[in-house]
């Protein structure tokens, strides 16, 4: 405990500093505008500001970017309460009671209950962090090549599963991902694999352009060309205020949601989706007026929306503790580490504590910075909504263009961005899943090293994996999570109501 | 023809490329394996759930009823982000980005010109001046030095 508070300072002396501070605040502004803006996620927001943290230091840089991602993660309830429209995808649930309310004019209320309840749910989780990350992070230094192999499998099944969608059309996706990430040099011996005498890509296909391909210019190629926008509602700062009883009807709700959220995010995949249809689903369950749900209940802004924010930050206890990304934002932040030359892994703790500690300090600030800037400048951030759209996607493009170009100054990465953007846009016109390629492209270099360290050291024998407890461990619930899968194939009659509602959600439906 | 039996086909042909062109790479032992291995492991891996999509795909949507509603607009973009790819180093960002923006305002959305040419060149150079001159991220100047 006086280690970890001790570790604290060290932090804040490092987030304090006039240059973090900068980076934080512009982190969170410019994350809560791509969180307003449907159509620009927070993975086309962290990937296209990637190149902006090159010339700074890797905690300024990783500082800013985190910004980004929860800024992101909050500015999303701005759009669902105002225009029924999600921001991201972590945001549907809000638009049911949120619009609801807005159009019984309390949207002020309902942007004022999300904005606190966000608050909560970020600071509380970012102590989840600090304590939870370094035991971890401790344990998971006993793990050799075997144990990583079954943990990164592991991972990928839980992804597959918990992402919506048809799980084997996940694990297709993860597996194009893996091979997607095997071009290049074989770091082993030396070859060059499916290059094509092209030298840039010795070095491999690079996360950036993938996940801007995939997420902003098929988003763009999408929705280009849409009808007109709704309305949107704007709200007056007088009527910010929730009335006592509306708070006292928040406060456990934004517990419950918080608690949840932290310990779903950790799972892999949609998790901090999920989070928010269990957190409505349990405050309707929960509540003593079940048919206000639907039409403007307060607690169904305040459970999901403090299950969101909690959930993204419990999703980086396993990037931060074992270097291992549990979903494509994640796995984008820990691209910005390497970029930096930080390895991440059990070891970063501990050896890059002024990076981890001054993350973790900048969060509590960034938290506080959001809950300040978004409530009275809601009325700026609205009138971004009425940027019309014809004007938005080429800007949008135009952004994508520099930001993956500027990561290795090669047109190369440009043409894989235009390449992922055609194949996003194709898959999900056949309903497929685009996150679980940008993770298979993250971990293959990994995956394959861990899996041939693993053989060579057993000369050849697949029964090191099961030998191994901490593997075999893990292989049992990667098992499991195979029969979950081909359960509803099996057995009729099945309840698949979450997964279909994930889909939808992703699907923005 | 449904959109999971033309995935599920499409997946197929992929592994079986995948498997083809690892035969030019060393497969390596078990014990040391190569660097053909893993890429195989895979190919085979993407060939059975591509077989298990094709097989599960009687139901899904047919091919026919995707909607292209946005097609116009999106092979625009698609042209785009292609003529960015082969123009950005030989033209430069600022008149790459230009020509893209003045294209997509003025031609693809038909805005007037006295809007569009002003939006793409202070869009195009503005964001360049960003980049390049305030954040220091190296853009490209072409061979005119734009």
């Amino acid at each position: 405990m006086a280690e970890t508070l001790q570790n604290l300072l060290l932090g804040f002396s490092t987030a304090l500093t006039p240059a973090n501070l900068l980076y934080a605040f512009g982190g969170c502004l410019i994350g809560t505008m791509v969180g307003v803006l449907p159509g620009v996620g927070p993975l086309a927001g962290i990937s296209l500001l990637l190149p902006t943290t090159f010339g700074l230091d890797p905690t300024g840089g990783l500082i800013l970017l985190a910004g980004v991602y929860y800024g992101a993660m909050y500015g999303g309830s701005t759009t669902s309460i105002l225009m029924r429209i999600p921001g991201e995808a972590a945001s549907v649930m809000t638009c049911i009671d949120g619009y609801a309310m807005a159009q019984k004019g309390r949207a002020g209320a309902a942007l004022f209950i999300a904005a606190v309840g966000s608050y909560v749910a970020g600071t509380a989780s970012v102590i989840g962090l600090m304590f939870l990350a370094p035991p971890l992070a401790r344990f998971a230094l006993g793990f050799g090549p075997p144990e990583y192999f079954s943990l990164l499998i592991l991972g990928l099944l839980v992804l597959g599963y918990m992402t919506g969608g048809s799980m084997v059309k996940n694990l297709a996706m993860v597996v194009l991902g893996l091979l997607i990430g095997m071009i290049g040099i074989d770091h082993m011996s030396g070859y060059f694999r499916f290059s094509y005498g092209v030298v840039a890509l010795g070095d491999g296909i690079g996360v950036v352009p993938v996940a801007v391909g995939l997420f902003g210019i098929a988003e763009i190629l999408a929705t280009a060309g849409q009808a007109k926008r709704p309305e949107v509602i704007k709200p007056k700062l007088r009527d910010l205020l929730p009335s006592g009883e509306e708070f006292r009807d928040s406060v456990k709700p934004i517990g419950r949601g918080t608690v949840l959220g932290f310990l779903i995010g950790i799972i892999p995949g949609s998790a901090h989706i999920i989070s928010t249809f269990v957190a409505y689903a349990i405050e309707r369950r929960l509540s003593r007026h079940p048919e206000k749900f639907g039409k403007g209940a307060i607690e169904g802004v305040a459970g999901p929306e403090s299950a969101n924010n909690a959930a993204s930050c419990g999703a980086l206890v396993p990037m931060l503790a074992l270097g291992v990304p549990t979903g494509p934002i994640p796995a984008v932040l820990l691209a910005a580490l390497m970029v930096h030359g930080i390895n991440p892994g059990p070891l970063f703790i501990k050896e890059q504590p002024v990076i981890f500690w001054g993350l973790i300090a900048s969060m509590y600030l960034g938290n506080l910075v959001l809950l300040l800037l978004n409530l009275p400048m809601v009325g700026i951030f609205v009138n971004f909504l009425r940027i019309p759209y014809r004007i938005l996607y080429p800007t949008i493009l135009m952004f994508c263009v520099v930001g993956v170009y500027a990561v290795n100054t090669s047109y190369v990465d440009v043409a894989i961005m235009s390449i992922m953007g055609l194949l996003g846009y194709l898959l999900r016109k056949f309903d497929y899943e685009t996150a679980p390629i940008v993770l298979g492209v993250v971990l293959a270099s990994i995956i394959e090293m861990s899996f041939r360290q693993a053989l060579a050291m057993s000369d050849g024998k697949y029964a090191i994996f099961i030998q191994r407890p901490i593997s075999a461990v893990f292989l049992a619930a990667a098992l499991i999570m195979i029969l979950l899968g081909l359960r509803p194939l099996i057995q009729k009659g099945i309840n698949r109501g979450w997964r279909e509602h994930l889909t939808k959600a992703e699907k923005g439906e | 023809m449904t959109i999971d039996r033309v995935s599920g086909f499409a997946l197929l042909m992929i592994a079986g490329f995948v498997a083809v062109e690892s035969r030019v790479l060393p497969l390596g032992t078990h014990s040391r394996p190569g660097a053909a291995y893993l890429p195989l492991v895979l190919a085979a891996s993407l060939g059975v759930l591509a077989l298990l999509i094709l097989f599960k795909g009687r139901s899904a949507l047919p091919f026919g009823k995707i909607k292209w509603t946005e097609g116009r607009h999106a092979l625009a973009i698609m042209g785009a982000c292609f003529f960015a790819t082969f123009a950005i180093e030989p033209l430069g960002y600022r008149i790459t980005l230009l020509l893209i923006l003045f294209f997509l305002f003025g031609v693809v959305e038909r805005m007037k010109v006295w809007w569009s040419l002003p939006l793409a060149f202070g869009l195009s150079f503005g964001s360049f001046f960003i980049f390049d001159t305030l954040l220091k991220v190296p853009l490209p100047r072409g061979g005119l030095g734009l």
